[in-house]
């Protein structure tokens, strides 16, 4: 698109085709996975998949809606119970864990009415609040044994191979349409008013974005999601405890992989999730220390480096891997090595 | 009777709520901050009294007297590292930051200290115990009146500081108006300096009145957290008073609630504490009306 003096506005770089191809190739490779990998690698990119999911679920909340919130637990843990209940009523395990996630999706709907009148610290406290009450209230069905937990014993009908290689392909499939789906919202008009009002909620309803149905939007998207990984998370584990899955420890996890890859950046969490997953495996046999580690490099990136590894190279570098922002391209001549990026905060 | 007596337990309990929350309120009123470490540091507190009543043998309260000039100066330099690189960077920094704080505070005190349960009660005797009977029904503990009587002091203390002194009065001019103050001289650097100190002075109380009120272990910081901000939000943000009102009201919440079955205690808590929230909004109005409102920080 040409403008006045060969200002033209661009989407896709060389670049950014290149690495979105490369990326849609990755992931058609990554379906044959169980073929190839061994049952140990399929289990470990498993898990990779879900932490994928979760901190791309949590930056879409936090680094483009601007809602930080500490309690997502509320529907990975949700969506757990939810699978367990109707696995119990005689819905076949795989569908009972897809349609757990729709159910959860379809809960935070009614939730979003009440949660996103909260602003700021109310909101993260608030959604805390939610996992608590939620957690307390699933402890209240005697399937559950209390915190003794019980177990989707479905599972057990499938034999391990298989288990694990449809685990890895549920897994993929929803890290795939999740981040897909964010990718293409934040392309969206609504994508560009859930940034704008994330930058300045008043500028952005004085200019005519609808405000509570833009973060309604993103605020179920980013439920459901959670609620997804919840789902893929038990049927792994297969055993089911209140006390881990509505544990606060999510959302550390998550605001850890959102913010050390980049929070507000499309492919930062996918790099702190990949980062979170190498740290987990190579330190998280040391207990508590890793904890105080991950807590530790959480505060310094939130003081020192607050758009996460990603968010450096971009600025620095001005490379975009994803084309989800637009730029402004100046003549050759007279072009500014700054990042013009439209959806630069 | 007995739900007159559970009345009277959750209005005593709302004392400590209070105790846990003024600290809270007062950062979030003066900074606009809402400090996630704010409940592990009341156990960071209560851990600190232990020690010194259990190494060095002193009485609880000679513990308190140690403690709070250490609060006070963790207070300082919370502002100095944390919030003041925060402050001009958005809602999310500081929101981030005091939770990776938070983590790091419980995880290390689990490290120090282990899993176990401690308790000052043993520390003070009688006090642990002791009651007074109204009536064969109606008692009054002796140590949840101090909390409550203690609690009460601190408020009044804030309030009269807030508004009587000159660093008072600094207090509440940066809470309304950050540059304008700053035009009129004031050092709003130290003033959140003081806050900050003040605030966890208080955060240190709490920590000590929660350690001889119950058990507490290295993960209890974040329930105390999250007891702190639903007091102040069913009192009206921003409202030192409205802080015991909330406090008062989720305590009695609680106690009913556990009457009614083991479980009721959280659930009945967290459920007035939504339907407080859902009032506000949907009945337009602004949560248990306050008796005395610090001036708010209008939007910037």
């Amino acid at each position: 698109m040409m403008g006045q003096g060969g200002v033209y506005i661009q989407r896709w770089t060389k670049v950014s085709v290149a690495s979105t191809s490369c990326l849609v190739g990755l992931v058609v490779v990554l379906a044959f996975g169980p073929y190839f990998l061994g049952p140990y690698l399929t289990e470990r990119l498993t898990n990779l998949f879900i932490y994928v999911i979760l901190a791309a679920m949590w930056n879409a909340l936090a680094g483009y809606g601007g809602l930080v919130s500490v309690g997502q637990q509320t529907f990975f843990g949700l969506a757990a119970y939810a699978a367990i209940r109707l696995s119990f009523w005689g819905v076949s395990v795989y569908p009972a864990l897809i349609l757990s996630t729709v159910l959860v999706g379809l809960v935070s709907v009614p939730l979003s009415v009440f949660v996103l009148r909260l602003r700021g610290g109310e909101f993260a406290i608030g959604m805390w609040v939610i996992a608590e009450l939620t957690h307390l209230l699933v402890n209240l069905d005697g399937l559950i044994n209390g915190e003794t937990g019980v177990s989707l014993i479905a599972l057990n009908a499938y034999p391990p191979e298989a288990r694990l290689a449809y685990d890895y392909w549920m897994a993929l499939g929803a890290m795939t349409v999740l981040v897909g789906l964010t990718f293409l919202l934040l392309r969206s008009n609504t994508g560009a008013a859930i940034q704008a009002i994330r930058d300045d909620e008043d500028a952005a309803a004085s200019v005519g974005v609808r405000v509570l149905a833009s973060k309604r939007l993103i605020f179920v998207l980013s439920a459901t999601g959670c609620a997804a990984a919840g789902a893929l998370w038990i049927a792994t584990l297969i055993s089911f405890q209140p006390k881990t899955y509505f544990s606060v420890q999510w959302s550390a996890y998550m605001i850890f992989m959102a913010l050390v890859g980049g929070l507000g950046t499309f492919e930062g969490p996918i790099l702190g999730a990949i980062l979170f997953f190498l740290i987990e495996t190579l330190f998280g046999g040391i207990g508590v220390w890793y904890l105080i580690g991950l807590g530790a490099t959480a505060l310094a990136f939130a003081l020192f480096l607050p758009r996460g590894v990603w968010g450096a190279l971009e600025d620095r570098f001005g490379i975009r891997l994803m084309p989800v922002g637009l730029r402004l391209r100046f003549p050759a001549d007279a072009a500014p090595r700054r990042n013009t990026d439209a959806a630069a905060p | 009777m007995i739900w007159v007596n559970q009345i009277l337990q959750g209005v005593l309990l709302g004392g400590y709520y209070a105790m846990l929350a003024c600290g809270l309120s007062l950062m979030f009123g003066v900074m606009r901050i809402i400090n996630l470490a704010h409940g592990s540091l009341a156990v960071v507190a209560a851990y600190l009294v232990w020690v010194v009543a259990n190494r060095l043998h002193f009485s609880p309260f000679l513990g308190l007297a140690l403690v709070l000039p250490c609060m006070a100066l963790a207070g300082w330099l919370l502002q100095r590292l944390v919030f003041e690189r925060s402050l001009g960077a958005g809602e999310l920094v500081p929101l981030l930051s005091t939770f990776g704080l938070a983590v790091v505070l419980d995880n290390s005190m689990f490290q120090t200290f282990g899993a176990d349960s401690r308790s000052l009660a043993p520390n003070i005797g009688d006090l642990a115990w002791n009651s007074w009977g109204v009536t064969s029904q109606i008692y009054v503990g002796q140590l949840p009146l101090l909390t409550f009587v203690v609690a009460v002091a601190l408020l009044g203390g804030l309030h009269l500081f807030l508004l009587r002194t000159p660093m008072g009065r600094s207090v509440r001019a940066t809470t309304e108006d950050p540059d304008t103050a700053e035009l009129v001289g004031i050092d709003t650097r130290k003033v959140y300096g003081f806050a900050a100190a003040a605030s966890l002075v208080a955060v240190g109380f709490a920590g000590t009145f929660l350690a001889m009120r119950a058990a507490f272990d290295p993960y209890a910081g974040p329930a105390q957290l999250i007891f702190a901000f639903e007091a102040i939000v069913i009192g009206g943000t921003g409202s030192l008073w409205g802080t015991l009102v909330g406090g008062v009201v989720l305590g009695v919440a609680q106690n009913l609630g556990a009457q009614v079955s083991p479980q009721g205690f959280l659930v009945a808590g967290h459920a007035a504490f939504l339907a407080v929230l859902a009032l506000r909004f949907f009945a337009g109005g602004r949560g248990l009306r306050s008796l005395l409102r610090i001036p708010r920080r209008p939007a910037a």
